[in-house]
Protein backbone atom coordinates (compact mmCIF):
# COMPACT_ATOMS: atom_id res chain seq x y z
CA UNK A 1 0.00 0.00 0.00
CA UNK A 2 2.16 2.80 -0.94
CA UNK A 3 2.02 5.96 0.69
CA UNK A 4 0.95 9.24 -1.67
CA UNK A 5 2.94 12.02 -3.08
CA UNK A 6 2.13 15.37 -1.51
CA UNK A 7 3.47 18.94 -2.78
CA UNK A 8 6.35 20.03 -1.63
CA UNK A 9 5.24 23.08 -0.66
CA UNK A 10 6.33 26.60 -1.00
CA UNK A 11 8.66 26.34 2.41
CA UNK A 12 11.41 24.04 1.34
CA UNK A 13 14.23 26.21 1.50
CA UNK A 14 15.73 26.38 4.49
CA UNK A 15 15.51 22.68 4.22
CA UNK A 16 16.56 20.59 1.33
CA UNK A 17 18.64 22.70 -0.83
CA UNK A 18 22.44 23.26 0.41
CA UNK A 19 25.47 25.40 -0.21
CA UNK A 20 26.71 22.48 -3.13
CA UNK A 21 24.09 20.68 -4.12
CA UNK A 22 24.11 22.23 -7.58
CA UNK A 23 28.24 21.59 -8.07
CA UNK A 24 28.11 18.01 -8.31
CA UNK A 25 31.74 18.80 -9.68
CA UNK A 26 35.03 21.02 -8.06
CA UNK A 27 35.63 24.31 -9.39
CA UNK A 28 38.47 23.52 -12.77
CA UNK A 29 37.10 19.92 -12.85
CA UNK A 30 37.96 18.58 -16.81
CA UNK A 31 35.42 18.38 -18.84
CA UNK A 32 32.83 19.82 -16.61
CA UNK A 33 29.62 21.03 -18.38
CA UNK A 34 26.80 23.41 -17.02
CA UNK A 35 23.37 22.54 -17.21
CA UNK A 36 21.11 25.25 -17.09
CA UNK A 37 17.58 27.11 -17.83
CA UNK A 38 14.45 27.91 -16.42
CA UNK A 39 11.33 26.85 -15.01
CA UNK A 40 8.14 27.88 -16.74
CA UNK A 41 4.69 27.65 -15.31
CA UNK A 42 1.65 27.41 -18.29
CA UNK A 43 1.60 30.95 -18.79
CA UNK A 44 5.27 31.31 -19.90
CA UNK A 45 5.50 32.43 -16.08
CA UNK A 46 8.74 31.80 -14.23
CA UNK A 47 8.26 29.60 -11.26
CA UNK A 48 10.63 30.59 -8.42
CA UNK A 49 10.21 28.47 -5.93
CA UNK A 50 11.03 24.95 -7.62
CA UNK A 51 13.51 22.53 -6.48
CA UNK A 52 15.36 20.06 -9.03
CA UNK A 53 17.47 16.72 -9.12
CA UNK A 54 20.29 16.14 -11.08
CA UNK A 55 21.01 12.33 -11.23
CA UNK A 56 23.76 10.73 -13.21
CA UNK A 57 23.12 7.24 -12.54
CA UNK A 58 26.35 6.75 -10.14
CA UNK A 59 26.89 8.35 -6.77
CA UNK A 60 30.52 8.82 -8.00
CA UNK A 61 33.57 9.29 -5.52
CA UNK A 62 32.35 12.98 -4.13
CA UNK A 63 30.35 13.00 -1.54
CA UNK A 64 26.68 13.90 -2.42
CA UNK A 65 25.48 16.28 0.83
CA UNK A 66 29.37 17.13 1.58
CA UNK A 67 30.83 17.20 -1.46
CA UNK A 68 34.44 16.23 0.34
CA UNK A 69 36.21 13.26 -1.68
CA UNK A 70 38.11 13.54 -5.03
CA UNK A 71 35.97 13.55 -8.39
CA UNK A 72 32.60 13.82 -9.18
CA UNK A 73 29.35 12.92 -7.75
CA UNK A 74 26.27 12.13 -9.46
CA UNK A 75 23.39 13.53 -7.36
CA UNK A 76 22.78 17.36 -7.13
CA UNK A 77 20.04 19.58 -6.23
CA UNK A 78 19.20 22.98 -7.30
CA UNK A 79 16.35 25.69 -5.96
CA UNK A 80 14.80 28.20 -8.78
CA UNK A 81 16.19 31.76 -8.07
CA UNK A 82 13.51 34.81 -8.62
CA UNK A 83 13.65 34.34 -12.45
CA UNK A 84 13.06 31.00 -12.38
CA UNK A 85 16.19 29.92 -13.75
CA UNK A 86 18.75 27.12 -12.24
CA UNK A 87 22.22 25.69 -12.74
CA UNK A 88 24.18 22.76 -12.45
CA UNK A 89 27.91 22.40 -12.50
CA UNK A 90 28.28 18.11 -13.00
CA UNK A 91 30.30 15.83 -15.35
CA UNK A 92 29.35 14.94 -18.59
CA UNK A 93 27.17 11.19 -17.77
CA UNK A 94 27.82 8.03 -19.43
CA UNK A 95 24.97 7.92 -21.29
CA UNK A 96 23.38 10.65 -23.64
CA UNK A 97 21.28 11.59 -20.91
CA UNK A 98 20.99 12.87 -17.37
CA UNK A 99 18.01 12.41 -15.41
CA UNK A 100 16.08 15.25 -14.05
CA UNK A 101 13.16 15.42 -11.75
CA UNK A 102 10.92 18.77 -10.35
CA UNK A 103 9.49 19.38 -7.27
CA UNK A 104 7.30 22.68 -7.01
CA UNK A 105 4.28 24.31 -4.75
CA UNK A 106 1.54 23.41 -7.07
CA UNK A 107 2.61 19.85 -8.26
CA UNK A 108 1.33 17.25 -5.92
CA UNK A 109 3.58 14.72 -7.36
CA UNK A 110 7.42 15.39 -8.83
CA UNK A 111 7.81 15.30 -12.42
CA UNK A 112 10.30 13.14 -14.09
CA UNK A 113 12.07 14.36 -17.07
CA UNK A 114 15.35 13.62 -19.18
CA UNK A 115 18.14 15.90 -20.49
CA UNK A 116 19.68 14.66 -23.30
CA UNK A 117 22.60 16.50 -24.17
CA UNK A 118 22.23 15.88 -28.36
CA UNK A 119 19.98 14.73 -30.69
CA UNK A 120 20.09 11.10 -31.30
CA UNK A 121 19.00 7.50 -31.73
CA UNK A 122 16.75 6.37 -28.48
CA UNK A 123 14.20 4.18 -27.42
CA UNK A 124 12.46 7.39 -25.70
CA UNK A 125 13.35 10.05 -28.31
CA UNK A 126 11.84 7.45 -30.94
CA UNK A 127 8.59 7.26 -29.68
CA UNK A 128 7.68 10.94 -29.60
CA UNK A 129 6.70 13.07 -32.08
CA UNK A 130 9.00 15.75 -33.03
CA UNK A 131 7.85 18.48 -31.56
CA UNK A 132 7.36 16.60 -28.20
CA UNK A 133 10.95 15.33 -28.51
CA UNK A 134 13.03 18.33 -28.54
CA UNK A 135 11.53 19.20 -25.29
CA UNK A 136 13.84 16.71 -23.87
CA UNK A 137 17.31 17.88 -25.87
CA UNK A 138 19.45 20.45 -24.14
CA UNK A 139 20.91 23.18 -26.73
CA UNK A 140 24.29 23.10 -26.94
CA UNK A 141 26.31 26.10 -26.59
CA UNK A 142 30.30 25.28 -25.89
CA UNK A 143 30.28 23.32 -22.13
CA UNK A 144 26.76 24.95 -21.45
CA UNK A 145 23.93 22.78 -22.27
CA UNK A 146 20.40 25.14 -21.65
CA UNK A 147 17.21 23.48 -20.98
CA UNK A 148 13.97 24.80 -19.92
CA UNK A 149 11.40 23.03 -18.29
CA UNK A 150 7.40 23.84 -19.12
CA UNK A 151 5.44 22.47 -17.03
CA UNK A 152 2.50 22.91 -18.89
CA UNK A 153 0.71 24.74 -22.62
CA UNK A 154 2.73 25.39 -24.99
CA UNK A 155 6.04 23.01 -26.11
CA UNK A 156 5.07 21.14 -23.02
CA UNK A 157 8.11 19.13 -21.22
CA UNK A 158 7.48 15.49 -21.90
CA UNK A 159 7.18 14.12 -18.04
CA UNK A 160 7.71 10.24 -18.01
CA UNK A 161 6.25 7.45 -16.03
CA UNK A 162 8.15 4.38 -15.26
CA UNK B 1 -5.21 5.64 -7.29
CA UNK B 2 -2.94 6.07 -4.43
CA UNK B 3 -1.19 9.52 -5.61
CA UNK B 4 -2.80 13.12 -6.25
CA UNK B 5 -3.82 13.53 -10.12
CA UNK B 6 -1.78 16.72 -11.70
CA UNK B 7 -4.64 18.62 -11.56
CA UNK B 8 -6.46 19.78 -8.52
CA UNK B 9 -8.27 23.05 -8.90
CA UNK B 10 -9.46 23.23 -5.39
CA UNK B 11 -5.50 23.43 -4.92
CA UNK B 12 -4.97 26.50 -6.50
CA UNK B 13 -1.36 26.16 -7.76
CA UNK B 14 -2.20 23.40 -9.61
CA UNK B 15 -3.79 24.93 -12.13
CA UNK B 16 -1.04 26.53 -13.64
CA UNK B 17 1.41 24.18 -12.94
CA UNK B 18 -0.02 21.08 -13.48
CA UNK B 19 1.36 19.50 -16.59
CA UNK B 20 -1.90 19.06 -19.36
CA UNK B 21 -0.80 16.04 -20.93
CA UNK B 22 -0.39 12.49 -19.39
CA UNK B 23 3.04 11.34 -18.66
CA UNK B 24 4.69 9.12 -21.06
CA UNK B 25 4.90 5.41 -19.91
CA UNK B 26 7.79 3.80 -21.30
CA UNK B 27 9.26 0.59 -20.95
CA UNK B 28 12.54 1.50 -19.48
CA UNK B 29 16.11 -0.44 -20.53
CA UNK B 30 17.87 -2.53 -17.48
CA UNK B 31 19.90 0.54 -18.03
CA UNK B 32 17.60 3.42 -17.41
CA UNK B 33 19.86 5.26 -15.06
CA UNK B 34 16.47 6.18 -13.67
CA UNK B 35 16.66 2.39 -11.60
CA UNK B 36 19.75 3.48 -10.00
CA UNK B 37 19.78 6.12 -6.66
CA UNK B 38 22.39 7.88 -4.77
CA UNK B 39 24.01 6.47 -1.85
CA UNK B 40 24.92 7.76 1.06
CA UNK B 41 27.50 7.67 3.19
CA UNK B 42 26.83 7.99 7.05
CA UNK B 43 29.74 10.66 7.50
CA UNK B 44 27.39 12.86 5.36
CA UNK B 45 25.20 12.85 8.31
CA UNK B 46 25.72 14.36 11.33
CA UNK B 47 24.36 12.49 14.90
CA UNK B 48 22.50 15.70 16.08
CA UNK B 49 20.87 16.30 12.49
CA UNK B 50 17.88 13.78 13.44
CA UNK B 51 16.76 16.00 16.48
CA UNK B 52 15.41 19.17 15.86
CA UNK B 53 15.43 20.43 19.18
CA UNK B 54 18.78 20.12 19.56
CA UNK B 55 19.99 22.68 16.96
CA UNK B 56 20.19 25.52 18.89
CA UNK B 57 21.80 26.78 21.75
CA UNK B 58 18.15 26.32 23.83
CA UNK B 59 15.19 24.15 23.66
CA UNK B 60 12.44 25.08 20.84
CA UNK B 61 8.97 26.35 22.60
CA UNK B 62 6.09 23.30 21.73
CA UNK B 63 5.29 19.61 22.59
CA UNK B 64 7.54 17.77 22.44
CA UNK B 65 7.34 14.58 20.35
CA UNK B 66 9.38 11.24 18.78
CA UNK B 67 8.27 10.68 14.75
CA UNK B 68 9.59 7.18 14.05
CA UNK B 69 8.93 4.46 11.25
CA UNK B 70 9.72 2.59 8.35
CA UNK B 71 11.08 2.45 4.53
CA UNK B 72 9.94 -0.06 2.39
CA UNK B 73 9.56 -1.07 -0.36
CA UNK B 74 6.04 -2.14 -2.26
CA UNK B 75 6.58 -5.94 -0.81
CA UNK B 76 6.94 -4.86 2.40
CA UNK B 77 10.60 -5.06 2.62
CA UNK B 78 13.14 -2.32 4.44
CA UNK B 79 14.98 -0.01 2.50
CA UNK B 80 17.96 0.24 4.09
CA UNK B 81 21.06 3.48 4.14
CA UNK B 82 18.03 6.07 2.88
CA UNK B 83 18.12 9.52 3.24
CA UNK B 84 15.00 10.73 4.77
CA UNK B 85 14.68 14.29 5.10
CA UNK B 86 11.82 16.30 7.36
CA UNK B 87 10.91 19.68 8.07
CA UNK B 88 8.04 21.87 9.31
CA UNK B 89 6.25 25.03 10.68
CA UNK B 90 7.14 25.67 14.56
CA UNK B 91 5.09 25.14 17.26
CA UNK B 92 3.35 28.84 16.43
CA UNK B 93 2.66 26.92 12.53
CA UNK B 94 5.68 29.77 11.31
CA UNK B 95 8.28 28.27 9.13
CA UNK B 96 12.25 29.46 9.46
CA UNK B 97 11.49 30.84 5.81
CA UNK B 98 11.71 34.13 4.63
CA UNK B 99 9.26 33.63 2.25
CA UNK B 100 6.36 32.78 5.52
CA UNK B 101 4.35 36.07 6.06
CA UNK B 102 2.17 33.94 9.25
CA UNK B 103 2.42 37.22 12.01
CA UNK B 104 2.76 34.01 14.26
CA UNK B 105 6.53 34.38 16.48
CA UNK B 106 9.37 32.59 14.81
CA UNK B 107 11.34 30.45 17.28
CA UNK B 108 15.30 31.36 17.96
CA UNK B 109 15.89 27.66 19.16
CA UNK B 110 13.85 26.26 15.94
CA UNK B 111 14.91 25.56 12.51
CA UNK B 112 12.21 23.14 11.73
CA UNK B 113 14.58 20.84 9.48
CA UNK B 114 16.18 17.30 9.82
CA UNK B 115 17.73 14.59 8.02
CA UNK B 116 18.52 11.00 8.73
CA UNK B 117 19.45 7.85 7.36
CA UNK B 118 17.49 4.35 7.81
CA UNK B 119 18.89 1.64 9.85
CA UNK B 120 19.03 -1.93 8.70
CA UNK B 121 14.86 -2.40 9.35
CA UNK B 122 14.58 0.81 7.57
CA UNK B 123 13.79 2.50 10.52
CA UNK B 124 14.26 6.45 10.81
CA UNK B 125 13.55 8.08 14.30
CA UNK B 126 12.90 12.40 14.39
CA UNK B 127 12.95 14.34 17.37
CA UNK B 128 11.18 17.64 16.69
CA UNK B 129 8.45 19.71 18.55
CA UNK B 130 4.32 18.80 16.60
CA UNK B 131 4.16 21.65 14.40
CA UNK B 132 0.96 24.15 14.54
CA UNK B 133 -1.77 24.68 12.10
CA UNK B 134 -1.34 27.92 9.72
CA UNK B 135 -3.58 29.61 7.48
CA UNK B 136 -2.48 30.00 3.63
CA UNK B 137 -4.12 32.17 1.37
CA UNK B 138 -5.63 29.20 -1.22
CA UNK B 139 -9.53 30.51 -0.07
CA UNK B 140 -11.56 31.98 2.20
CA UNK B 141 -10.28 30.65 5.55
CA UNK B 142 -8.11 28.30 4.42
CA UNK B 143 -6.05 26.51 7.18
CA UNK B 144 -3.32 23.81 6.70
CA UNK B 145 -3.75 20.95 9.48
CA UNK B 146 -0.62 20.65 11.01
CA UNK B 147 2.15 18.51 9.00
CA UNK B 148 5.74 17.15 8.78
CA UNK B 149 7.30 17.37 5.45
CA UNK B 150 8.76 13.97 4.57
CA UNK B 151 10.97 13.40 1.47
CA UNK B 152 12.40 9.63 0.85
CA UNK B 153 14.84 8.45 -1.64
CA UNK B 154 14.70 4.56 -1.69
CA UNK B 155 16.62 2.05 -4.05
CA UNK B 156 15.55 3.92 -7.59
CA UNK B 157 15.18 7.41 -8.59
CA UNK B 158 12.14 6.34 -9.66
CA UNK B 159 10.98 5.71 -6.46
CA UNK B 160 12.04 9.16 -5.12
CA UNK B 161 9.00 10.86 -2.88
CA UNK B 162 7.96 13.63 -0.95
CA UNK B 163 5.31 13.78 0.92
CA UNK B 164 3.50 15.04 4.10
CA UNK B 165 2.44 13.39 7.79
CA UNK B 166 -0.76 14.31 9.20
CA UNK B 167 -1.34 13.85 12.94
CA UNK B 168 -4.85 11.79 14.43
CA UNK B 169 -7.44 13.11 14.48
CA UNK B 170 -7.30 16.87 13.28
CA UNK B 171 -10.50 18.99 12.29
CA UNK B 172 -8.96 20.43 9.10
CA UNK B 173 -8.53 17.44 7.44
CA UNK B 174 -12.11 17.95 5.39
CA UNK B 175 -11.09 21.09 4.61
CA UNK B 176 -7.40 20.76 3.40
CA UNK B 177 -7.36 20.61 -0.37
CA UNK B 178 -3.78 19.19 -0.32
CA UNK B 179 -4.74 16.19 1.75
CA UNK B 180 -8.15 15.73 -0.08
CA UNK B 181 -5.94 15.43 -3.76
CA UNK B 182 -5.46 12.09 -2.73
CA UNK B 183 -8.96 10.44 -4.70
CA UNK B 184 -8.78 7.40 -2.41
CA UNK B 185 -9.99 7.80 1.57
CA UNK B 186 -8.08 4.78 2.55
CA UNK B 187 -4.64 6.43 0.88
CA UNK B 188 -5.52 9.68 2.72
CA UNK B 189 -5.44 7.76 5.76
CA UNK B 190 -1.85 6.45 4.65
CA UNK B 191 -0.50 9.95 5.28
CA UNK B 192 -1.83 10.15 9.08
CA UNK B 193 0.76 8.99 11.44
CA UNK B 194 -0.53 7.09 14.31
CA UNK B 195 -0.11 8.01 17.66
CA UNK B 196 1.84 4.98 19.42
CA UNK B 197 2.25 4.72 23.11
CA UNK B 198 5.52 1.89 22.97
CA UNK B 199 7.45 4.85 21.01
CA UNK B 200 6.07 7.60 23.43
CA UNK B 201 8.92 8.01 26.22
CA UNK B 202 7.79 8.42 29.36
CA UNK B 203 8.19 12.14 31.14
CA UNK B 204 9.19 13.60 28.09
CA UNK B 205 7.78 12.84 24.51
CA UNK B 206 4.71 11.70 22.62
CA UNK B 207 5.43 8.96 19.80
CA UNK B 208 4.15 9.12 16.69
CA UNK B 209 4.46 5.82 14.04
CA UNK B 210 4.41 6.77 10.30
CA UNK B 211 5.58 4.18 7.60
CA UNK B 212 6.58 5.07 4.31
CA UNK B 213 5.80 2.60 1.46
CA UNK B 214 7.60 3.70 -1.65
CA UNK B 215 6.29 2.65 -5.41
CA UNK B 216 7.27 -0.72 -7.15
CA UNK B 217 10.22 -0.16 -9.52
CA UNK B 218 10.16 -1.09 -13.30
CA UNK B 219 12.15 -4.37 -12.54
CA UNK B 220 10.39 -5.68 -10.05
CA UNK B 221 7.36 -5.75 -12.37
Amino acid sequence: MITPSQTVGPFFGHALPYETGPDLVPDGYPGAITVTGRVLDGAGEPVPDALLELWLGETGTRGVLRRDGEGASGFGRCATAPDGTYRFRTARPAGPYLALLVFARGLLRAVATRVYLQDGPDPLLDSLEPERRATLVAREDGDVYRFDVRLQGEGETVFLEF
Amino acid sequence: MTHPPNLSPAYRSTILRAPSRPAVAFKTDPDAIELTSPVFGHQEVGALDADLTRQHAGEPIGERIIVTGRILDSSGRPIRNTLVEAWQANAAGRYAHEGDRHPAPLDPNFTGAGRCLTDDEGRYRFVTIKPGAYPWRNHHNAWRPAHIHFSVFGTAFTQRLVTQMYFPGDPLFPFDPILQSVPDAAARERLVAAFDLDVTEPEWALGYRFDVVLGRTPTED
